[in-house]
């Protein structure tokens, strides 16, 4: 067990895959050498050779593509988008093909890849450094979407993901990357795909959130508690897709009141999907109108103006007591 | 500083071994056997002659639409010829002949364009990849296929397929670029038939040949008469050998015609002249390569009414095909169907079952729609006018 932070928790996760299996191999934009420019595959490049650790061609789609043959070949590509502003160079191959090989070739073949992506604001960016397009994947059937919230999480589902048999998206926010540090075991620990953990208990709201805005619900649940007198039940959704609706539906059937946190804009976005996924399977418990928190409808506003829209601890806790108040 | 030329200068080869009107260079003739000649041309005529079958069935309605191949079977057989079963094919959407020789039956072939999923499964060692019909994304598969050949010491070769549009597409030159630099088994093959749809090559690339874009990457290119399977069969051979000996990529442009549509519901007439159409289908590959065979006293009589028999009995098979099980759907979305989709599959079983309650009109199904167009296509043709 060693207090890691995120960035040492992925690395400790890819070397310790990558020592377990022969197939399993990284690629992408300075992720040999350099290490990656968050330095999440430090130090793979020595141990394992330039053959499985590739520093690829300065291209989105080709290292996607590439990693399809890959693939198909039998190989277990873990990509790394440098961000995932980028990515839309390489949707084309993540939609057309990543997605759709096992069912094109009706099993023949199956893309066994993650892509791991920094995505999120909150370091002071440039335009498409700081964006959050979870919704785009989590939409595209023969995907599974995945954004840890902390470096234990991180760690372990990046095990799952790499040991999953169909292509895994993996959101890293880089808010978290070398903010707090946690506990992680040192021998192999693997997290199921498809679950969401119920970070705490409570009877009074459900807060539904991932990825960076945990923390910042964590901080409004504990306001809640220390000022309202209210059990927040915090909800870390871990996978975007397939969502976990059982919990989310368990736990809005016991508190009749839901407030979804995310960083990507409203409209259309995965709020929707999870609040008609409570709706659904918990209309008779509902006592308020489901709240959504997330960021405005617009493009990219810069940095200088990333406060005002990116979700924080104040306007969780006004949407929560709006819903409490119903 | 003067300007100074970079050695080593560049020069582009064109081959051609058995021209349109017959004439053979014997010094570059291939060391063909007479059963190898003979099955080339057998498997080049099924190419032809299911190709007219399928667009009669498309006609008729019995499959959607496909992208007809006649006029590119040399581009097609003197290239995949030169693949031992072991080695990796990775077609676009036009590679009917090529699949046939690599073993696709006829039967699931017509499945894929019937629109049955069924119909692009590889059978379990066959080592070809589905057609792909994005335009160009399935060349960096083909570039990571053989990627992982070379990580597993394997000594197979990928052959991949595209045509001249395709070479327009960011994916060819990422495709392209990533094959030279990591000095990849591969050998590609544009098939350079001098339409996409109905824009011509020279609205396509400015430059002189596509061959030549290979130099760039830092691999050989040659430009080869692409209706003279002798000249494609040579230039693939030598490609393929050196690619299988560790001499990394090749491109191969062969310059051929879209003697054809498109697809079925492209209407060429509106884009280019019947001249230009009759002074290829002069250089038709088959009428040059059954002069040849004839001078060898190879050519045989009645193949073409064994090739027919053989495509009617694919398309008898095919007919005979049971009804797709719409269940079938979810059977690989996912290796394990995750609970939303165990879900969906239940509501629908139900709804098959009847079990779910219909709507009076839905008790006569409505005959399916038009199928929708492909890339390019136009909803309207001259034969549905």
């Amino acid at each position: 067990m060693a207090k890691l932070n995120m960035v040492k928790a992925l690395n400790l996760a890819l070397l310790q895959e990558m020592e377990r299996d022969s197939d399993v191999l990284v690629i992408g934009e300075d992720v040999g050498v350099d290490g990656g420019v968050f330095r999440c595959t430090e130090d793979l490049h020595r141990r394992f050779g330039g053959n499985r650790v590739i520093d690829s061609p300065l291209a989105e789609a080709g290292i996607i593509g590439a990693s399809v043959g890959m693939a198909l070949y039998g190989l277990k590509p873990i990509c790394e988008i440098q961000f995932s502003g980028f990515a839309f160079q390489c949707f084309h191959q993540i939609e057309n093909h990543v997605a759709r090989y096992r069912q094109r070739s009706q099993g023949r073949f199956h893309c066994q890849i993650v892509v791991r992506m920094p995505y999120g604001g909150g370091v002071r960016a440039l335009e498409h450094h700081s964006e959050s397009e979870e919704q785009f994947y989590a939409h595209i059937p023969g995907l599974k979407m995945v954004i840890p919230s902390g470096p234990r999480s991180a760690r372990a589902l990046l095990v799952s993901a790499i040991r999953d048999p169909d292509p895994v998206i993996f959101f890293e926010a880089k808010a978290l990357y070398h903010a707090a540090k946690e506990e992680v075991p040192d021998e192999i620990e693997a997290m199921p795909i498809g679950r969401a953990h119920v970070d705490r208990e409570g009877k009074d709201l459900t807060l539904v959130t991932y990825g960076a805005m945990l923390r910042v619900c964590r901080e409004a649940a504990d306001v809640l508690r220390d000022e309202d007198g209210v059990e927040t039940e915090l909800i870390d959704l871990l996978t975007i897709s397939p969502l976990d609706r059982e919990t989310l539906v368990q736990s809005v059937s016991k508190t009749g009141r839901a407030v979804i946190v995310h960083e990507a804009p409203k409209s259309f976005g995965a709020g929707a999907e999870i609040a008609a996924s409570i709706m659904e399977g918990a209309f008779l418990s509902l006592e308020a109108p489901i709240r959504r928190v997330t960021a405005y409808d617009v493009p990219f506003v810069g940095f200088a103006r990333e406060k005002a829209t990116v979700p924080d601890v104040a306007r969780v806790l006004g949407a929560a007591r709006e819903t409490l108040a119903f | 500083m003067p300007r100074t030329r970079l050695e080593p200068q560049f020069a582009i080869e064109y081959l051609s071994i058995l021209d349109s009107d017959g004439n053979l260079d014997t010094a570059l003739e291939p060391e063909l056997s007479g059963a190898d000649l003979k099955r080339l041309y057998r498997a080049m005529l099924l190419g032809r002659r299911l190709d007219e079958r399928m667009l009669r069935l498309q006609r008729q309605g019995r499959i959607g639409t496909f992208a007809p191949i006649k006029g590119q079977e040399a581009s097609q057989l003197g290239s995949v010829f030169t693949l031992r079963p072991t080695d990796w094919m990775v077609p676009s959407f036009r590679e009917t002949a090529a699949m046939l020789w690599r073993g696709w039956p006829i039967e699931k072939f017509l499945l894929f364009f019937a629109g049955y999923l069924e119909g692009g499964q590889p059978a379990p060692e066959q080592r070809d990849l589905p057609i792909a019909i994005p335009v160009a994304t399935q060349l960096p598969h083909a570039v990571g296929l053989a990627y992982a050949i070379q990580y597993k010491g394997g000594d197979a070769v990928v052959m991949a397929y595209c045509g001249d549009g395709a070479t327009s597409e960011g994916d060819f030159h990422e495709a392209l670029n990533f094959a030279g630099v990591w000095h990849s088994p591969i050998v590609f093959v544009v098939q350079n038939n001098q339409w996409a749809i109905s824009v011509p090559l020279k609205k396509q690339t400015h430059s002189r040949t596509i061959a030549q874009k290979a130099l760039a990457y830092g691999f050989p290119g040659i430009q080869v008469d692409g209706n003279d399977v002798l000249a494609v069969y040579a230039a693939s051979r030598e490609a393929v050998e050196r690619a299988r000996a560790g001499g990394g990529p090749t491109l191969i442009e062969c310059v051929t015609y879209r003697l054809g549509v498109h697809t079925t519901a492209d209407d060429p007439t509106k884009y280019r002249s019947d001249e230009e159409v009759k002074a290829w289908e002069r250089k038709d590959p088959l009428t040059r390569f059954v002069a040849y065979l004839e001078k060898k006293n190879l050519f045989e009589q009645g193949l073409e009414e064994q090739v027919d028999a053989e495509i009617a009995r694919a398309v008898k098979a095919f007919e005979a095909t049971a009804a797709a099980d719409p269940l079938g759907m979810f059977d690989h979305a996912y290796g394990e169907l995750p609970p939303h989709l165990q879900q969906e599959r239940a509501e629908l079983e139900a709804r098959l079952r009847g079990a779910v309650a219909r709507r009076a009109d839905e008790e006569q199904p409505a005959p399916p729609p038009d199928p929708p167009p492909m890339r390019g296509q136009r909803r309207t043709s001259r034969w549905q006018n």
